[in-house]
């Protein structure tokens, strides 16, 4: 966990007065709705199609579980008793008042947590490996740098009116869970030819409209150099990016335009100059930072013990569920226990206030108080004892989130589309719903491996479905919903955009299409080992397409 | 050339105007009356870009009741009534499609 100091508690209840004088103006009539926009979009809030939607940010994905008790309060006080979490590791809330605001982020401020900086055209949530801190495969705990760039640009004068918005990421595992090649600036700590950890990094990468995957522009920056060089992309960004046109905004156009070495040629023209200014990171900046993130006190303990491996033996369910949910920890004896939001049925990425404040409580009981927010939608417990996890198992499944599906074609990310957002051209989440009840067989499910379905119902991508292994985007064709389907994309390291199938399909038929699919998958691919991507890889998409498009 | 903002404007059948109340987002609908109702029923139906644009322009004046006012299609039902004219609007007037959680008891 990473403790906020006073300036950050200041700063938050500063923020809940200011908008609470905001929204007392704006209902008197003293703002208009022009004037206020600008201003509720700074602290996360939109207006949907049914009502205000507060986002709330989740910093790299790490919540407490006071934290959570906290969101499971503001669901039920002042919104229906649901969440959802989005592919940004943040929540929204999707029924909220505007005059109930106010004292929602008086609540969340309490706990240290806020809307800055969800929206609008500035650095957003800075997101990472929901495993940070605990995966064997990273070099350190990426959070470290998340936080520190976080501090740097928040309510920066100099990046609070961008072009366009600006999505970092960070990961430091060789196994990127953090999507770092399809944000705005992707970073990824690594070691150079002399064992020195530093940065690669990527910039460029987005999806929406125009979908692009990150340039590398700097092979390796020297950690002391982070802010400063972050500081130069930002600043070529602001001075160059087409602020004439809003769809040409982003910087990966800008990147795509001026040509990756152009820009990383201007970039590093930015930074000569600041490289040893200010910015140059004093170490004991980053001993401050790290000091404050908080590890847990782990006990010495031993990998699989004879009780774990007998309750395997016992327990079917129990066994699927540990063989899914459950990877390995850098600590021995200790287990990353993914929360599935993904039941057969369920809208991806929703939790209710109770499931909310029953998982706090495991959290406390189990992972020493701290849950993880993934961008797949999912939540993460990040620091239980082996010996622990048959009755964590059995509390989760009593609490709807043990579905074995973890990464499996049921584990569905889906944006809000049409059912609430007012950007939407098509409804996400029913589609989501039908394909988990069309893949409710797990045994299939495993045979299938590794499957992500990404729904979009707009350009927008939120459903992030240009790096779906299947990607669905929703589009309206005449006033009826149709949906574009792509084959091939996948967000980790070896990052692609999927190649489209073939003519979109309506509403009524994206399941059977999405069915036919995975049907070829299994006639086509060489072995079971080899996962749906690298079939599509292998083969293109047409042999997909000949029998999605078959007449039945 | 017509702008974006008048095409848009272009209409072909009955529609109303829409938009979010201000103190909680809810869908509402401007009536006859000059005021605002939850209830699409309540709706005045014009057919005419005219008229729309007149609705509009009174809509758009009341800043303190309503947001982001719109003119929106409908159909009319046989016996009179106006009903949603697409699937956005179907939504905004009935909500999700999709079933939402139980809220009692959390």
């Amino acid at each position: 966990m990473y403790l906020y100091d006073q300036f950050d508690r200041t700063l938050i209840s500063e923020r809940v007065a200011e908008f609470r004088d905001q929204v007392a103006r704006r209902l008197s009539g003293a703002l208009t709705e022009e004037e206020f926009k600008p201003l509720r979009l700074m602290n996360g809030v939109y207006l949907q199609l049914h009502a205000y939607m507060l986002r709330i940010a989740i910093p790299y994905g790490t919540l407490s579980s006071n934290q959570l008790r906290m969101l499971a309060a503001v669901g039920r006080r002042y919104d229906r008793g649901y969440g959802h979490f989005t592919t940004r590791q943040n929540i929204q809330f999707n029924w909220i008042k505007l005059a109930d605001l106010p004292d929602a982020m008086a609540d969340l401020a309490s706990a240290g947590l806020h809307g800055m900086q969800t929206s609008g055209n500035c650095v957003r949530n800075i997101t990472t490996d929901q495993w940070a801190g605990v995966a064997p495969d990273e070099i350190e705990d990426p959070r470290i740098w998340a936080e520190l760039i976080r501090q740097h640009t928040t309510m920066h004068p100099e990046f609070s009116f961008l072009p366009r918005k600006f999505k970092i990421a960070v990961t430091a595992a060789a196994h990127d869970r953090a999507a770092v090649k399809v944000h705005d600036l992707g970073l990824r700590l690594r070691r150079n030819g002399a064992g020195e950890v530093g940065f690669e990094v990527m910039v460029g990468g987005g999806l929406g409209r125009t979908p692009f995957i990150g340039k590398t522009v700097k092979p390796f920056l020297r950690k002391r150099d982070i802010l400063s060089y972050v500081e130069a992309v930002l600043r070529v960004y602001n001075a160059f990016a087409r602020r004439d046109n809003i769809y040409k905004a982003r910087i990966k156009i800008l990147v795509h335009e001026l040509g990756a070495d152009a820009f990383a040629r201007e970039v590093e023209a930015e930074w000569r100059p600041i490289q040893d200014g200010p910015l140059a990171l004093d170490p004991a900046v980053i001993a401050d930072i790290a000091a404050r993130f908080r590890y847990p006190d782990y006990a010495r303990l031993d990998d699989e013990g004879p009780e774990l491996a007998s309750h395997r033996k016992a327990d079917r369910r129990f066994d699927a569920w540990l063989g899914n949910a459950v990877a390995n920890h850098k600590v021995p004896g200790y287990a990353i226990v993914t929360l599935s939001l993904k039941p057969e049925g369920g809208p991806p990425g929703d939790a209710t206030s109770a499931q909310m404040d029953q998982i706090a409580d495991l959290a406390d009981r189990y992972s020493f108080g701290e849950i993880r927010v993934g961008h797949e939608q999912n939540l993460v417990l990040p620091h239980v004892a082996q010996r622990d996890l048959m009755a964590l198992w059995r509390a989760l499944d009593a609490v709807g989130v043990a579905t074995p599906n973890v990464g499996l074609v049921s584990d569905i990310i889906a944006c809000p589309g049409l059912d609430y957002c007012s950007l939407a051209n098509a409804r996400a989440i029913p589609v989501a719903q039908e394909l988990t009840r069309r893949f409710r067989d797990l045994d299939l499910a495993r045979d299938l491996g590794r499957l992500h379905i990404n729904i979009s119902g707009c350009i927008n991508a939120c459903g992030h479905h240009h790096v779906g292994h299947i990607g669905l985007l929703g589009v309206e064709k005449n006033g009826e919903e149709y949906y574009q389907v792509t084959l091939g994309g996948r967000a980790d390291e070896q990052a692609e955009l999927g190649a489209l199938l073939g003519p979109a399909v309506p509403y009524a038929q994206v399941a059977d299409v999405v069915e036919e699919v995975v049907a070829a998958y299994l006639e086509l691919r060489e072995c079971a080992g080899e996962t749906f991507v690298d079939t599509v890889k292998r083969l293109g998409v047409e042999p997909f397409k000949e029998r999605a498009y078959a007449p039945h | 050339m017509t702008s974006p903002q008048e095409r848009k404007r272009k209409v072909t059948g009955p529609v109303i105007v829409t938009a979010n109340r201000l103190r909680d987002g809810a869908v509402i609908y401007r009536t006859l009356t000059g005021d605002w109702s939850a209830r699409l029923e309540h709706a005045a139906v014009v057919t005419t870009a005219a008229a729309a644009a007149e609705l509009l322009a009174a809509a758009a004046a009341d800043d303190i009741a309503a947001v982001g006012p719109y003119v929106a299609p409908v159909r009319i039902s046989p016996d009179g009534r106006p009903e949603p004219g697409n699937l956005r609007e179907s939504i905004r007037q009935a909500g999700p499609t999709i079933a939402l959680p139980i809220t009692s008891g959390i």
